[in-house]
């Protein structure tokens, strides 16, 4: 089964994705921001990583940064949620190693069909 | 698939009642002076989600709303704009605006659209420093939300019949060394292409190097790409959003019919290599939905969601408190099992170990009580964290400089009470804020600092949660205090009254010191009604002042109102619980400190002074007492309304917590009683209302 990380400060964004992916039929963690789901992302390895960017502790670019240090992360998808479209966001999500971004607001099935580009 | 939203917006609107909170308690501390970039990242950080769940979930007004708010924030994060004063009132006001627009979505209203655009167009006038440009800023604010490309939006691209002609893309795909790098993989590329339509891939390979040169993490291979389909340009380039950064892509179109009109989408800036332009320039202007129709959406929307389920009373709790209750439960079980074992083949001899485990599930029924009481503890912080912005407001209304100190807000009192203590509160720190602390003028004047201090303090003393409202003002003029209550006959002129009792006069109906009535305070809802809202939920309300320096108000309250630690007296037959907090002293009296009174019924002397006694067995007919005369029986000195009086019982039998069960629900109210429980054996004991009784006493 396909597992993945659903990261974001907000519950209700967080519900709403992890919903979302758990009724697509994904095996799915949740994780509040970029210190929690860094230790989830140790304990067991996803198969992809789907993270709000302004969180507070962590940020999901360091998130992203972070976790493509690891081995078992260098080529997993990681997908940044962001409303901020602007190109300095995406230009320093890449760098970090994002695989794409989603920009909010989306609804489920943006949601479903952005992350079909990213599952084999 | 099709997912319920709905079902997420209950979270939604308490996460965003969280973050307002966040957001004001940031606003306020901000000092102007000095600004903490990490508070400002707070409040933006709370804006940013608030928009960012409420574009998600439809609620578009608001996200919109919320938009605006955040540029402003943003700006001021960056230092790319001062933080003045008037910034965060704007920012306050937004705060408000925001709340009241959540609350009528939460409860399908209309959104106030009136106050919305007043707020919002402070909100602009803040942004662009000018104070004509209502609409601009929305022109300017809608696109930002939505310009990043989706898929979904680049199916809507208007000039999609011009290509429709095309048979298809004739793509070079040439990556960068480290495009596999971001977790991007040309073959779900490729995947993507191929549900469009046709696709065949045509590897180069050339630039592979050897094989001991090979870095597997680096992509070495391009590819040209032929795809037959009907799909746009941008539809395709869509694909290769995420690497365009990446790779060098080039598009061309296969054979066309029509070539005429192609040069008009593709090259309008005929450059070379015009494709990273161009991807932009077509997708941003087909973005921008008119500002009207986003509107109409959201009503629409928060139309459709008249099945959402309103909002419901509920609690959070810490899971540690939540895990005691469980180990709790577990030790209980254990006990139960242990005692079920024993009655099973009981003999005589095993009576021992039966008391120790009978005293075991007593121990254990104790801790578990107590552990369910902890649910409902609260920390006064739900109360206390209203009040900085109560005192800024009316502060700056006032033109008055005052501080509010919070001390112990993490003291915990039951959920109820958390509850019916907000209204006594603000009522009281209105007071403080608008009779108490002085105008900065006369501050000065007065040798004190310009700006007051306003403490208010929680702590717990006993089964009680003390809270203080202390004042640095001009405090209570005494005389002035008597002057006023005997010019309204409150008071005769020849009485004789202690310091405390007179400062007790404020709390009698109609009673009111200020010279002129002010918004602020003193709209009649007196501190007579306080008062009564403080007894009613069993506490007591206590003043010390002196004549400018200040005053202090005392909040006695109990710390839950389902348990109550009494006293069990004895009238006959019958079993009165007494709540321990009134009770000063029980004691046995002699007939010399008997004095009765004519008319007055009796009194007795207690250490100089004298107190009434009220009968118990009188007061609830009950013919079986056996204290007749007050030197028979036992007196229990009470305190209630602020006097002291003596109640006669016959004996005392122990003290013990017991379970408050409402009167009301299970029967009708009972003046002079609180409330009723359930003793050990089974029988009904009715809980004194103390001050209730007094009442009924002197009438």
């Amino acid at each position: 089964m396909v597992s993945i990380l659903a990261v974001d400060d907000s519950a209700s964004m967080r519900k709403m994705v992890s919903f979302t992916l758990k009724t697509a039929g994904y095996e799915v963690q949740e994780a509040e921001d970029g210190v929690e789901a860094l230790e989830k992302a140790m304990a067991h390895t996803f198969d992809c990583i789907v993270t709000d960017v302004n969180m507070p502790n962590k940020d999901g670019i360091t998130l992203i940064r972070d976790l493509r240090q690891l081995s078992q992360y260098k080529y997993v998808p990681m997908l940044l949620l962001t409303t901020e479209s602007s190109v300095e966001k995406k230009q320093e999500g890449r760098a970090a190693g994002a695989t794409g971004w989603m920009v909010k607001p989306f609804n489920p099935d943006q949601l479903l069909k952005t992350l079909l580009k990213v599952l084999d | 698939m099709s997912i319920d939203m709905s079902q997420f917006h209950q979270v939604f609107f308490e996460e965003c009642f969280e973050g307002l909170e966040a957001m004001e308690s940031g606003l306020l501390s901000l000092d102007i002076g000095d600004i903490d970039p990490e508070a400002i990242n707070t409040i933006f950080r709370a804006a940013h989600s608030i928009k960012g769940g409420s574009g998600t979930f439809g609620f578009t007004v608001v996200a919109e709303y919320t938009h605006i708010m955040e540029t402003l924030l943003d700006e001021m994060r960056d230092g790319r704009r001062q933080v003045t004063k008037q910034a965060v009132d704007v920012l306050l006001g937004s705060v408000d605006c925001l709340r009241e627009m959540l609350t009528s979505i939460q409860n399908e209203e209309d959104v106030n659209a009136e106050s919305v655009a007043v707020h919002q167009s402070a909100l602009e006038t803040e942004l662009n420093g000018e104070s004509s440009a209502n609409t601009q800023p929305n022109v300017v604010a809608t696109p930002a939300i939505n310009t990043a490309p989706s898929p979904i939006q680049s199916q809507e691209e208007d000039e999609e019949p011009e290509i429709e002609e095309e048979q298809g893309w004739k793509i070079s795909f040439c990556p960068y060394l480290n495009l596999l790098k971001t977790g991007n993989d040309p073959v779900r590329l490729f995947r993507e292409l191929s549900a469009l339509g046709q696709l065949t891939t045509n590897v180069n390979i050339q630039d592979v190097p050897d094989f001991n040169e090979l870095d597997p993490e680096e992509c070495n291979i391009s590819w040209d790409l032929v795809l037959v389909s009907d799909a746009s340009e941008s539809t395709v380039r869509e694909i290769f959003s995420w690497v365009e950064e990446d790779c060098e892509l080039e598009l061309s179109p296969l054979a066309k019919p029509k070539k005429k009109k192609k040069p008009k989408v593709a090259t309008p800036v005929s450059a070379p290599t015009p494709a990273v332009v161009e991807t932009k320039e077509v997708i941003a202007p087909v973005i921008v939905p008119p500002p009207t129709t986003v509107v109409k959406k959201a009503s629409s929307e928060s139309d459709s969601a008249k099945n959402a389920p309103k909002a419901s009373s509920s609690i959070r709790v810490d899971t540690d408190k939540i895990d005691t209750l469980i180990n709790m439960v577990g030790e209980v079980v254990i006990t139960q099992s242990m005692l079920g074992l024993i009655g099973e083949n009981f003999t005589m001899d095993k009576v021992g170990q039966l008391k120790r485990g009978l005293a075991q599930l007593e121990r254990h029924t104790r801790d578990l009580q107590q552990s369910v009481m902890n649910i409902r503890m609260l920390p006064i912080s739900f109360v206390f964290s209203r009040f900085p912005r109560l005192v800024h407001d009316i502060s700056t209304k006032l033109n008055k400089k005052i501080t509010l100190k919070l001390v112990g807000e993490n003291t915990e009192v039951d959920k109820a009470v958390v509850e019916l203590i907000n209204d006594p509160l603000v009522h009281l720190i209105r007071n403080s804020l608008d009779h108490g602390i002085e105008m900065p003028a006369e501050r000065i004047a007065a040798g004190k600092p310009e700006t007051g201090t306003i403490e208010l303090k929680a702590y717990h003393r006993g089964g009680h949660i003390v809270i203080e409202i202390i004042d640095d003002g001009r405090g209570m003029d005494k005389s002035k205090l008597l002057a006023k209550a005997i010019e309204k006959g409150l008071v005769e002129e020849s009485a004789i009254m202690t310091d405390k009792q007179i400062l007790e006069l404020i709390f009698m109906p109609g009673f009111s010191t200020a010279e002129q009535l002010s918004d602020i305070s003193g709209r009649g809802v007196g501190m007579d009604v306080v008062r009564r809202n403080i007894q009613s939920l069993g506490g007591n309300i206590d003043i010390i002042s002196e004549l400018g320096k200040g005053s202090t108000i005392a909040i006695h309250l109990p710390l839950t109102l389902a348990i109550l630690d009494g006293q069990s007296v004895a009238v006959g037959d019958e079993t009165y619980i007494v709540p321990l907090v009134s009770i000063i002293e029980s004691i046995n009296i002699t007939e010399k400190m008997l004095n009765k009174v004519a008319g007055k019924g009796e009194t007795f002397k207690l250490r100089n002074e004298y107190l009434p006694i009220i009968r118990m067995r009188e007061i609830f007919n009950v013919k079986t007492g056996a204290a007749t005369k007050p030197n028979e029986g036992v007196i229990v000195v009470v305190e209630g309304q602020g006097a002291l009086c003596g109640f006669l019982v016959d004996e005392l039998l122990g003290q013990q917590q017991v379970v408050i069960k409402s009167l009301e629900a299970n029967y009708r109210r009972v003046e002079g009683v609180s409330g009723a429980t359930i003793l050990g054996d089974g029988s009904v004991a009715l809980i004194l209302d103390v001050p209730g009784l007094v009442r009924l006493s002197v009438c």
